[in-house]
Formats: C-alpha cells, structure tokens, sequence
C-alpha cells in the first residue's frame, strides 16, 4: 500500500477492488498506517482502485472514527464513478470531505 | 417473457468467490452490450447479494451459493442468489439502511439499499433454517 507522511497528514493510495473478501486487509493496514497519534489527516486516494462494494463503506467509516475520535479527519480523492456512486449513496459525504 | 440465455453458477461460500461471481454475472450480461456503468452496476449488486449469503447466509460455516442469471427478450437481465444458510428472521429490517446485525465487524447495513439503487427490480424470499434467495433485474436495453 503506496503511503506518504507529511507531517500530521498521512496519504495511502488504495488500488485493485474493495469488498468484503479484501476488506480485512485493507483495514488490518490502514490501522498499522496511522497508528501513531500524531497522524491526525488520513487522505484516501481512491484513483487506483477500480471496484468497491458497501464492505468499502464499512471499513472508511471506521478509520473515520478513529480520527475523528482524535479530533483528526479523513479526506478521499480521485474516485471512478462506481466507487463514487457507493459513496454518496451511503451520505459519507456529509462527513468526509472529496477533495 | 422469453429467456434467450440463461447460466448458473454453484461454489463455496467463501469470500473469495466473491470477485469470482461479479465478474461471472458481469461477462454474461456483456453479451447486450451494456453501458460501462451498467456493468459495475450489476457488478456491485451481484456482490453485495453474493457477500450477504456468505456473511449472513452460512456466516463461519459453509455451504454452497448459487447464482443464476438469465437474458430475456425483452432486453432483461434476471440475477437470483441462493443460499441454504440461516434465513433471514425479518426481511423488512434487513433491508432497512443501516441495519447490521454485526456492526462490531464494520459492516454498514447497505447491502440492500445498493441493490435496490442499482437494479431495477429486487426481491427477497427466505425461510427460517432454510436458506435466502435473492431476485433481481436490470433493463439492459428496450425490447
């Protein structure tokens, strides 16, 4: 999973599909990601992934909380159209911001 | 209405089959030449259906899957997902938004609800003990 640390803000690049099969992994590493405290930013750049189901929703609400919980935020970019379409039928943009 | 083409498609109700089924349903719907959106439609669909029957359906035990699909003449993809696992206790909650009997495992309760926004038709039959099945359709072009 391609990464970036600056400062506060970690950047993962997320790619192939998202369901309920992957999803334990995903969420395994995302965890080990911004495990320390300092992380306060997560930023999903969703640009190389090409498929995700509602298993997907699951496991960003849940890095969700966990930043939100340390007054931190999640931030998602560059989704296709399916995983767009996922998203906003779940309402998550009424809390995580595309940028 | 006419079935024109019809598969059917059994495996083990491990996640892993789950990739396996989307795209299986996905290239049989190809054959009508449907939009790219309407394929990660189905696709979507087809997943969901196919992860509530092994998540709900059997959950750590396992059991066999099956999906069918079938092409109509009137332009008419017909999908059903069975499984012989639990059953649902009450449909009308499962398809509520949101509603997840494990939400300590991060599931969100949308698996209906994305089948529902992405197929045209759906409807769902289970029997305590005995198992869920799981009908949908998609217009894939006008008859």
């Amino acid at each position: 999973m391609e990464h970036v640390r600056r400062r506060d803000t970690m950047t993962v690049r997320l790619t192939g599909e998202l369901d309920h099969c992957s999803a334990q992994s995903v969420r395994r590493e995302l965890d080990g990601l911004i495990a320390d405290p300092g992380i306060k930013k997560l930023v999903l750049d969703m640009g190389g992934m090409s498929f995700m189901d509602s298993s997907g929703i699951g496991v960003i609400l849940g890095r969700y909380r966990e930043l939100h919980g340390r007054g931190g935020a999640l931030y998602v970019k560059n989704m296709n159209s399916q995983v767009e379409k996922i998203f906003l039928l779940s309402g998550m943009d009424q809390i995580i911001q595309i940028i | 209405m006419q079935v024109v083409n019809h598969m059917k498609l059994e495996f083990l109700s491990v996640p892993e089959n789950e990739g396996f089924a989307r795209v299986a349903v996905s290239a049989f719907a190809v054959q009508l030449d449907p939009t790219l959106d309407v394929l990660a439609d189905i696709k979507t669909a087809v997943s969901e259906a196919v992860t509530n029957a092994i998540v709900h359906g059997y959950g750590p035990a396992l059991g066999t899957v099956a999906v069918e699909a079938a092409l109509r003449s009137d332009g008419v993809l017909q999908i059903s997902v069975s499984d012989q696992g639990r059953g649902i206790p009450d449909i009308a909650q499962a398809m509520q938004p949101f509603f997840t009997t494990q939400p300590e495992k991060e599931r969100s309760g949308m698996g209906f609800s994305v089948m529902q926004t992405f197929m045209d038709r759906v409807s769902v039959e289970s029997v305590l003990g005995e198992g869920t099945t799981v009908r949908m359709e998609k217009r894939l072009r006008e008859g």
